[in-house]
């Protein structure tokens, strides 16, 4: 990673970023997206078009010539599905130490596999996530531009565009942000909740930690244990009450099995560990405006 | 994607899992006679839901009742869905029923083995009432699963159930399942296991690597995921259409609420464009309870001036009088608006805004 300013979450204005997938449509949309952000994006990878450029970034047959000639650090993944796992070994054996997977529709027994193979070495956020930005300094995914400001409330979803919505809304009312991830809809995920909150916690810029979880799984739960260990005040907000058991709703993730994943038990367990619960994403504002005058 | 119980079954035997011998049928007359063959036999219904021996789908048979048994199973929905198929299986009264399934531990991100001596009920039941019956054992998803891990869980148990085990964990990962259940897997006179229930669930994410036929259905559901949406009726007369997945939770629960009952849950995915707004409209407003309908979309990637163009097609085309509320915020924000004025449309500029309007003019009489 970067020396001196990573410290801060995994990136800053110093990442040295490679896209994977950069000549696709979404790769090469999003690349420019991510530039005009002002994210360092150093190197593009795809197999077969090594020597070409995109938006005048150099693409790379493989992620490990673009490591050599550029020194990247971090990567974001568009391949297709099929062949996201093969791409995300890739890059963790050529050395990159945080990979972010755009993403959707990876068997989840590819990502079980990636995951333990990154277990000690990578740090993966994804798959079928929007990915992480920092305000003013870097963003390595594809959460719209502008809609970001600096300042210390950490942000951590599941979700795409209700983290963008409610990220507007801090912005709108003058909350800045820390660092915003989102850590994806599959129903396994690299990066945790849990993982998230240990990050802000240590993050020296970060003052208050917006979780935002929805059906599904326990991530949630696994989390709310660390709430009472933290210094900083957690604002939870869950959506999905009005979910039926055992349909899919839309992220991969996100599915009542049996009696286990509702909004409901998630609600319980974030709050018994501390956390302000927020019934909305004008209440999300106003808990967020008021845990910071608190402070 | 659920398999069938057949099917399932059909897999198990592939990979050299026993399970009764049996045929399907979809008549009483077949059933009866595949029946008559195997002397004492059990009907099965095939749907894809839990439940089915409560509600009477499955039933022991003798020759003389068989055919007017059949009949019955055939005639039955449980839990809304209607029963088409019949398994027709050997009874094997097994001396002994245990559990054993694989399934994903999310929060470990490894498969994990679950066994139990208490097969034949509901797992989760079994988990609550004695948690100490219950066997799991994690399962490195490169390693694979190890012999010791197998000897342990068959000492636990108090039966060897290494070779069943084996092939379990064999079909779950070559077949990217993210659930293999034997519930009951019965121990049978001569000591031999039987899997006399088959559950298999495959991850939808791995359908084009595995050949396994999609039901093919006119439903809305299905309408909607051959345009690259997600869909799901729910019992309310609040029609959604939201892009993202989460966002679209979240406006359903503000419809709640609100006091306000969701008619469907839809996500249109980003990048929708004008048709595929056009589209979801039609899937959403087929349901005739629909009595509003709230169109909430975040721009980015997906446009909220085409968006608008959709609405506006949809509406001039269809000539609904359905209220619609709609709220769109980001790229091309402006435009949109300006399209929607002429339209009858109502604006909202807030999730809660959208929500609460929705609710208001769906209580309208």
């Amino acid at each position: 990673m970067a020396q001196g300013r990573w410290w801060l979450l995994l990136i800053s204005r110093d990442t040295r970023v490679i896209v994977q997938g950069m000549t696709g449509k979404a790769g090469s949309f999003q690349a420019r997206q991510m530039l005009e952000f002002g994210t360092n994006i150093v190197a593009g990878v795809s197999p077969g078009r090594g020597g070409e450029e995109v938006h005048g970034v150099p693409v790379f047959d493989s992620v490990e010539e673009g490591v050599a000639e550029t020194g990247a650090d971090a990567s974001v993944i568009f391949v297709p599905a099929r062949s996201a796992a093969d791409a995300l070994f890739e890059a963790d054996d050529a050395g990159i130490g945080l990979v972010v997977c755009i993403t959707e529709g990876v068997p989840v027994k590819d990502t079980m596999r990636v995951c333990r193979y990154f277990e000690g070495r990578a740090r993966l956020i994804g798959p079928n996530c929007p990915g992480i930005t920092v305000p003013g300094e870097c963003k390595i995914g594809i959460m719209p531009n502008g809609i970001h400001l600096p300042g210390r409330v950490g942000v951590v979803s599941r979700s795409g565009t209700l983290t963008y919505e409610l990220v507007e809304l801090l912005t709108r009312n003058g909350i800045g942000q820390s660092t915003s991830i989102g850590i994806g809809g599959d129903p396994v995920p690299g990066m945790s909740f849990l993982d998230a909150l240990s990050l802000f916690e240590k993050d020296e810029k970060t003052d208050a930690v917006l979780l935002v979880g929805e059906i599904g799984g326990t991530s949630e739960e696994d989390a709310a244990g660390f709430i009472h260990k933290m210094s900083k005040p957690v604002i939870a907000y869950v959506v999905g009450i009005t979910a039926p058991p055992e349909k899919t709703m839309g992220h991969a993730g996100a599915i009542i099995s049996g009696r286990s994943g509702t909004a409901q038990d998630k609600i319980y367990a974030l709050e018994k560990g501390g956390a302000m619960i927020a019934s909305g994403p004008g209440d999300v504002v106003e808990k967020v405006k008021r845990t910071l005058a608190k402070n | 994607m659920k398999l069938y119980e057949f099917v399932a079954k059909q897999l198990f035997r592939k990979y050299g899992i026993a399970t009764p011998e049996g045929e399907v049928a979809d008549t009483p007359e077949s059933a009866a006679q595949i029946a008559g063959r195997l002397g004492r036999a059990v009907i099965k219904a095939q749907v894809l839901t839990g439940g089915r021996g409560k509600a009477g789908g499955i039933a022991p048979v003798t020759q003389s009742n068989a055919l007017e048994t059949a009949k019955r199973i055939l005639g039955m929905s449980i839990r809304g869905l209607q029963v088409r198929k019949l398994l027709v299986e050997e009874d094997k009264s097994p001396e002994k029923e245990l559990y054993l399934g694989i399934t994903i531990d999310r929060g470990k991100r490894r498969p994990v083995l679950i066994a139990s001596r208490l097969g034949g009920v509901d797992i989760e039941e079994a988990a609550r009432k004695a948690p100490g019956s219950i066997i799991r054992t994690h399962i490195d998803p490169l390693a694979g699963l190890f012999d010791y891990q197998v000897r342990t869980v068959s000492r636990r148990l108090g039966t060897d159930v290494g070779d069943v085990a084996f092939r379990l964990y064999r079909l779950f990962i070559e077949r990217d399942c993210t659930l293999a259940e034997i519930n009951p897997l019965g121990v049978v006179a001569d000591g031999s296991l039987c899997a006399l229930d088959a559950k298999i669930t495959v991850d939808d994410s791995a359908l084009f690597r595995q050949p396994f036929m999609e039901e093919e259905s006119g439903s809305p559901e299905a309408i909607a995921k051959k345009h690259g949406m997600s869909y799901v009726a729910l019992d309310g007369n609040i029609g959604c259409i939201v892009n993202g997945a989460g966002l679209a939770m979240a406006s359903m629960d503000l419809i709640k609420g609100f006091g306000g009952e969701p008619a469907n849950f839809m996500d249109v995915r980003g990048g929708a464009g004008a048709e595929d707004v056009a589209d979801a409209l039609s899937i959403v407003t087929s349901n005739p309870n629909v009595r509003a309908v709230l169109v909430n979309i975040f721009g980015g990637i997906t446009r909220c001036d085409e968006i608008a163009v959709g609405i506006r097609d949809f509406r001039r085309r269809m000539d609904i009088r359905l209220p619609v509320v709609v709220r769109l915020t980001g790229t091309g924000e402006a435009e949109a608006r300006r399209l929607l004025l002429s339209t009858g449309v109502i604006a909202a500029d807030s999730s809660e805004d959208g929500a609460r309007q929705v609710v208001a003019l769906a209580h309208q009489p």
